[in-house]
């Protein structure tokens, strides 16, 4: 089975069944991360360039690093060095991108639907690294696989994601993600910062932790961006922490056997207590192997063997 | 040079007409209306209408022709060309140029162009303030008598409430209505669309419908302490038509339009990130678009208006969040009107030509405007029911190409603009 379609811009438009292949086929590829030397051929010759218009120093480097273990040139780049600050638009840099024969395009941008746009103009594969509030797709399948790794599967599953519902692309894309395969999803946090409507997404809100943490088995917390406070949408960090804050305490009412995790980078003491980040349930650093073995299944999947999309020779 | 329209049906609804008729104009004027003109006699131009429909000239009271300031994105000879098209033979423009039409020199300089390089009527709107910053009074008397409609800040809605108390105070002398652009500009942050379950599902942020009601609700209080014509602006949301149609209930003279865009397209055209779709007020809910067309069905909203709003290829072909808000509508009006409003029984042909016509011209007190009554001006819209089109940019008369319109078959479409007697339009050239 492959991968029949050019792009992955979101998790909305793929099947449970796509979404189990692109995890079934990150199995292998964190095999290939775990040995001693991490080098395959499988993209020899494919260009992929990470455009990223938003700082990220995570998601670039895994990116990165997965089209180095597969053999793909890669190369980065980012608004402060790029002819964004010269003023040219997406549609030119997409343009300049095509004509230099790229394969596949990982793009990075502060604005949803950006990515969508870019692959209308674009032959090559476009990969959306995270498109403002829109959608996180393979941060989403990090998480699934890092889930499904730990507890078997994903059906059944209750998974609370904690925090800045609003601005999260990591929610959204678990909430498209998560739903398809049968997990049930609930969000959790103040209501200003809560998506409108959210539960005709098929996530349960809640404005209190306890509540929402009730027998949870896996628990997201979000990073809140403290900005935010400046914008009046909270009070103040401390009161955030103290009503939204996860901690050893406050997970007491999870499932026992509860996984903790967090999309990086961490304000320790904010959104998560430090005891928490560091337990024996946080799962945080296999998110971030996972990560990169998610992101060469992608890769594969879609430039580097057997989609039909890709000219042969 | 006279003309004859021989045989069309011919819908007046300012005379309650809709008959197989002629229709003779000369010197520019309405001469006679009626069954077998004779003009044999006359030098005379003819117009075959049979199986055509023969309407007063459509007259669209929202218009953005962006000069001076903005040829880039359209001009008045471009902007009359497109009213044209759409078989429009009357609009009136916003004054949210550069610079804001806030004074004689500019109305007059709109009036001059327009006279000079326009196809259609051009009716001048002025600012309510100087540059429409909202702080201090336009020279209102000044531009009125220099032949501004009506006075608005559209684009910027007037957040002091006393001043704009002030503005239909003295809009008052001069009976001019005061368009109002609905807004409350901290509601909206940084909202790119309508917000709700579509806004959370495209990660986009939202526009509160409340942001537009409560500033509806506002001025409706202060036509009411004023006295004042009040109309509001595009019309998007239910608690709006509600909040008009109870201020009509109260004899207020209280008036709405509402845009093609509004009553056709839901905020799920959105989902495409296509800028064309990024208009303000943005488009709706599916409930609220329902709730716009039982406005227009019940009178609550009196006209309908296209808030036609070019902008440069460049500036939409961006990012969503990038783009300037607007849609152009002046080409795709007719079309659209008579597919979601006529054709589903919401309107009939009478009542939706009465939005376009006799309303307007009542409204913004335009004389001699919006209906064939003998000694009005000869401006006619002629329809070929017949005629069907897809929307294509390459055929359109505006600079702008920012329509969500484009590649939609619309039927019905205007063939003939004649504007006091000349033909402006023929078979759907300029």
């Amino acid at each position: 089975m492959s991968l029949n379609r050019k792009d992955l811009l979101g998790l909305k438009d793929l099947t449970a069944d796509e979404i189990t292949l692109i995890l079934d086929t990150a199995e292998p590829m964190k095999e290939i991360i775990q040995r001693q030397i991490k080098k395959v051929p499988t993209m020899r010759g494919k260009a992929v360039v990470n455009l990223f218009y938003e700082p990220s120093t995570r998601t670039r480097t895994s990116f990165e690093l997965a089209g180095k273990y597969m053999s793909a040139d890669t190369i980065n780049i980012s608004t402060s060095t790029s002819s964004v600050v010269k003023g040219e638009s997406l549609k030119d840099t997409a343009k300049t991108i095509e004509v230099m024969g790229t394969d596949v395009v990982i793009l990075r941008h502060p604005v949803a639907g950006a990515p969508h746009i870019l692959a209308r103009h674009v032959s090559a594969s476009v990969i959306n690294a995270g498109d403002g509030a829109h959608e996180h797709p393979t941060q989403a399948l990090l998480d699934m696989y890092t889930i499904r790794e730990k507890k078997g599967t994903l059906a059944g599953l209750r998974v609370a994601i904690v925090g800045d519902i609003l601005h999260s692309r990591v929610a959204r894309s678990n909430i498209f993600g998560l739903t398809k395969m049968g997990s049930e999803v609930r969000v959790v946090g103040p209501a200003t910062l809560m998506a409108p409507e959210i539960e005709k997404m098929g996530a349960k809100p809640y404005y209190n932790l306890e509540e929402g943490l009730q027998d949870a088995d896996v628990v997201m917390v979000l990073r809140l961006q403290l900005e935010r406070q400046q914008k009046g949408l909270f009070p103040t960090i401390r009161e955030y922490a103290r009503i939204f804050g996860v901690t050893k305490d406050r997970l007491k009412v999870a499932s026992p056997d509860v996984i903790v995790m967090h999309p990086g980078p961490m304000n320790r003491g904010v959104e998560i207590a430090p005891d928490v980040a560091d337990s024996v349930e946080a799962v945080i650093n296999e998110q971030v192997t996972n990560g990169v073995a998610v992101r060469m299944a992608l890769l594969y999947l879609l430039a580097g063997g057997g989609n039909p999309h890709e000219p042969a020779n | 040079m006279n003309l004859l329209i021989r045989g069309g049906r011919v819908v007046d609804p300012a005379n309650n007409m809709d008959q197989v008729a002629d229709i003779y104009i000369t010197n520019g004027k309405i001469a006679s209306v009626g069954a077998q003109i004779d003009v044999s006699r006359h030098d005379c131009e003819v117009i075959d209408a049979q199986g055509k429909w023969v309407f007063p000239g459509f007259i669209d009271m929202h218009v953005h022709l962006r000069e001076p300031g903005y040829e880039a994105k359209e001009t008045i000879a471009t902007g009359t060309r497109a009213a044209a098209r759409g078989g429009f033979t009357s609009v009136a423009c916003m004054p949210n140029t550069n610079p804001v039409i806030d004074n004689r020199a500019l109305v007059e300089f709109v009036k001059a162009k327009a006279l000079a390089e326009g196809v259609v009527h051009v009716f001048p709107i002025g600012a309510i303030t100087k540059g429409s910053r909202g702080e201090e009074l336009a020279e209102i008397g000044d531009m009125y008598q220099a032949g501004a409609i009506a006075i608005s800040d559209d684009g910027q809605p007037v957040a002091n409430a006393q001043l704009m108390r002030l503005a239909m105070q003295y809009a008052m002398m001069f009976d001019i209505p005061i368009i109002s652009h609905c807004e409350d500009k901290q509601l909206v942050a940084d909202g790119v669309m309508n917000e709700g379950y579509c806004s959370t599902l495209f990660g986009l942020r939202g526009i509160t419908r409340a942001a537009e009601e409560i500033m509806v609700a506002r001025d409706i209080l202060l036509a009411e302490v004023t006295g004042a014509k009040l109309h509001i602006a595009h019309v998007s949301t239910r608690g709006s038509v509600e909040l008009v149609r109870m201020a009509k209930k109260k004899g207020l003279r209280v008036t709405a339009e509402a845009t093609p865009h509004h009553f056709t397209l839901t905020e799920e055209a959105v989902g495409n990130y296509d800028t064309s779709t990024k208009v303000n007020p943005p488009l709706r809910s599916a409930e609220d678009v329902q709730a716009v067309k039982e406005g227009l069905k019940d009178g609550t909203i009196d006209i309908i208006a296209t808030d036609h709003a070019p902008h440069t290829v460049e500036e939409k072909d961006v990012e969503y969040n990038y783009a300037p808000f607007g849609m152009i509508g002046l080409e795709t009006a007719w079309g659209l009107i008579y597919e979601e409003l006529v054709e589903k029984g919401i309107l009939d042909l009478k009542e939706a030509v009465a939005k376009l016509t006799v309303r307007p011209a009542a409204i913004f007190g335009l004389q001699g405007k919006g209906s064939l009554t003998v000694g009005y001006d000869g401006d006619i819209t002629i329809i070929d029911p017949a005629l069907e089109e897809t929307v294509n940019p390459d055929n359109f008369a505006s600079k702008a190409r920012n329509s969500a319109f484009i590649g939609r078959r619309l039927k019905a479409l205007p063939v003939y603009t004649i504007v006091q007697g000349k033909i402006v339009m023929n078979n759907r050239t300029l």
